[in-house]
């Protein structure tokens, strides 16, 4: 019978790669997870803990994916957990992706945000010019630096590292990095995903300036599917409609970079 | 002269017969207005409690192999106050407001926080199967039923729905009960009480180790249930469970339904859903020679 990508598929945690002291990567081997589509997501069951939402994260090898995790709160701290040998269920792929273009490219990620953007490397021609812009608290929290200028080796890239407290690469909030850059070089697309605050920003840095911009929603997944509802951000459904959203649409919906929904689905600022 | 798709359910009167269920993306104003445009007749907001509720850990819903989903979203919902000011500026899009509670203040209150909105109908949950003292076991309660349906029916003017479902008691009971306690319509079905377990870590699947099981396997079941209650009460009967495409709807049709409402398959087909199943009965409608969805209502108990 074939797969019912709806349904938990059990896998068994194959490494576990410590990226930070609060990042880690689960390696898994599997058949579709592999090859989805930069900025798809999974629901992960972290069995006795809870199920979350999780970009698909590459792996070098073949036939295998990964997760990287930040440990947060209870949830994010049980996947972060689990062991070698210990078992997750997935389902999905789920949600849409990246427009890959092609040209001047931007890619902006902030802390897990950088998954997503780490898959859409992988889509990228090697004719392309691309800028990597990793936004962290502190040196001890940059990951994926050398796995993109690994993924890059083959075309004219840039990486830069921007640390809120200035203790490694260029000293800043990323957000006023991407204000300088659209400035200096006309980007053919810039993709964002990490804290609401910092994809508003960018996306009004490049929307402003009619620049083609993407960004990847999280909201409180349930489903995953478009039943329960609760990723609703104003008329769309960050699970089905997204997570990816032009900047054009971004820039008329009154909740994104404002608002979002909790537990009960009540709206709270940012 | 082109057929109408409009349809009654006692007074409560709806441009297209097939609406949203209730707790199906039903917590926005925004996704309401989207959903009205996408060609519902109604929706049905999620069930509200006097107080904001978390609902269950995830995972919450569960795809079964075969078809159909499990869900024990635990009625997660931000509460009737903040809803009610949330859908006060509404003027265009007929809603529903599902309601949930243990006791009849609860209920009368809730109503009260609505005074300044334009409810359609109240929709009274007796049959939500994965949560404690309410729901179901509200449902299983004649007395409770009773006190609540006349409670209700005293605090609005409004048309007041009861939605029933499958629990310890025969469910053809609440809807006497409720019936006779003066309610305006009934909503059959809700979700039906299952469980999924993990082969490979032994374990079951939702938090809440239950749930309710939606989608085409229940089609069947909802469908002897309306076809139950209408045969036995002369009441109007909403269908609900696992309709998916114009031919299911019809069939609630003629077994006795004057109006539908559809979740899971929001799941499967998204918001397109609705305009195909409207398209598909005004197609069968022509075909046939009804000019309205009266005429089918029931037919298939004259044969
Ligand atoms: C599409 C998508 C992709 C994501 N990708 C990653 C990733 O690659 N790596 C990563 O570390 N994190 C990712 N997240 C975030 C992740 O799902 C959790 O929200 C986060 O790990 C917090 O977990 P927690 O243990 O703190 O949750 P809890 O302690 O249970 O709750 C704390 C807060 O976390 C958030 N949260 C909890 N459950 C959910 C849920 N089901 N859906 C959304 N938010 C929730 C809420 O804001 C909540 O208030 C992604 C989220 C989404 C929506
Ligand atoms: C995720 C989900 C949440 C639900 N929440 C509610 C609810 O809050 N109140 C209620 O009366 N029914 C609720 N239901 C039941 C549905 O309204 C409906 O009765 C049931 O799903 C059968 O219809 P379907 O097969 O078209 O989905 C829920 C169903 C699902 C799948
Ligand atoms: S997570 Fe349930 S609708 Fe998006």
């Amino acid at each position: 019978m074939q797969r019912n990508l709806n349904h938990p598929t059990i896998v068994t945690i194959e490494k576990v790669i410590d990226e930070t002291p609060t990042v880690r990567t689960l390696v898994f081997s599997d058949d579709v997870m592999p090859t989805v589509l930069p900025g798809q997501f999974a629901m992960v069951w972290i069995p006795g803990v809870n199920e979350l939402p999780m970009s698909v994260m590459i792996s070098k090898e073949s036939g295998k994916a990964a997760f990287t995790v930040r440990k947060h709160g209870p949830s994010s701290t049980g996947l972060f957990n689990v062991p070698v040998g210990g078992q997750i269920g997935i389902r999905g792929p789920y949600g849409n992706s990246f427009d890959v273009k092609e040209g001047k490219l931007l890619l902006v990620g902030g802390g897990t945000g950088l998954v997503p953007m780490m898959r859409l490397l992988t889509f990228v021609k090697p004719t392309d010019d691309v800028t990597v812009l990793m936004g962290a608290k502190s040196k001890d929290e940059v990951f994926f630096e050398d796995l993109s200028n690994e993924l890059l080796k083959n075309n004219p890239h840039k990486v830069i590292v921007s640390t809120d407290d200035g203790s490694y690469g260029e000293k800043g909030f990323v957000t006023d990095m991407v204000e300088k850059l659209v400035n200096e070089t006309k980007f053919d697309a810039v993709y964002v995903c990490g804290p609401e605050i910092m994809m508003y920003k960018t996306v009004q840095s490049a929307h402003s300036r009619n620049i083609f911009v993407q960004a990847s929603l999280e909201r409180m997944m349930k489903c995953g599917v478009g039943i329960c509802g609760s990723c609703c951000v104003g008329e769309d459904l960050a699970c089905r409609d997204g997570t990816v959203f032009d900047g054009d649409h971004l820039s008329t919906n009154k909740e994104f970079g404002h608002l979002h929904r909790n537990k009960a689905g009540i709206l709270e600022k940012y | 002269m082109e057929p109408s798709i409009a349809t009654s359910i006692g007074q409560i009167h709806l441009d297209k017969p097939v609406m949203l269920a209730s707790g199906i993306l039903g917590i926005s104003l925004d996704v309401f207005n989207r959903l009205y445009a996408s060609g519902a007749g109604a929706v049905v907001t999620k069930s509200l409690s006097t107080a904001a509720w978390e609902g269950y850990p995830n995972p919450t819903i569960f795809s079964v192999k075969g078809g159909g989903w499990i869900n024990a979203v635990g009625l997660s919902n931000p509460g009737a106050s903040y809803f009610a000011k949330m859908i006060e500026p509404n003027q265009d899009v007929p809603i529903i407001v599902s309601l949930v509670g243990s006791i009849p203040e609860d209920f009368e209150m809730m109503i009260k926080e609505f005074k300044n909105c334009k409810v359609k109908a109240y929709e009274l949950n007796m049959s939500c199967p994965h949560v404690a003292r309410v729901g179901l076991e509200v449902g299983d309660d004649p007395g409770l039923v009773k006190e609540i349906v006349s409670t209700v029916k005293k605090a609005t003017d409004v048309p007041v729905i009861a939605k029933v479902g499958l629990g310890t008691s025969n469910y053809l009971n609440t809807v006497g009960t409720a019936v006779d306690s003066g309610i305006d319509a009934i909503t059959a079905i809700n979700t039906v009480r299952a469980m999924a377990i993990d082969v490979e870590t032994k374990r079951p699947i939702l938090s809440n180790k239950f749930g309710g099981l939606s989608g085409t396997p229940i089609k069947p079941i909802a469908l002897r249930c309306v076809y139950e209650i209408s045969s036995k009460y002369d009441i109007p009967i909403i269908g609900c469970g696992g309709i998916s495409s114009w031919e299911d709807a019809v069939e609630f049709f003629l077994a006795g339904a004057s109006g539908v409402q559809l979740g899971s398959a929001i799941g499967d087909n998204w918001v397109g859903v609705f305009d195909d199943i409207n398209k598909g009965i005004l197609d069968y409608m022509k075909r046939n020679n009804y000019s309205t969805i009266k005429e089918m209502v029931g037919l298939a108990k004259k044969s």
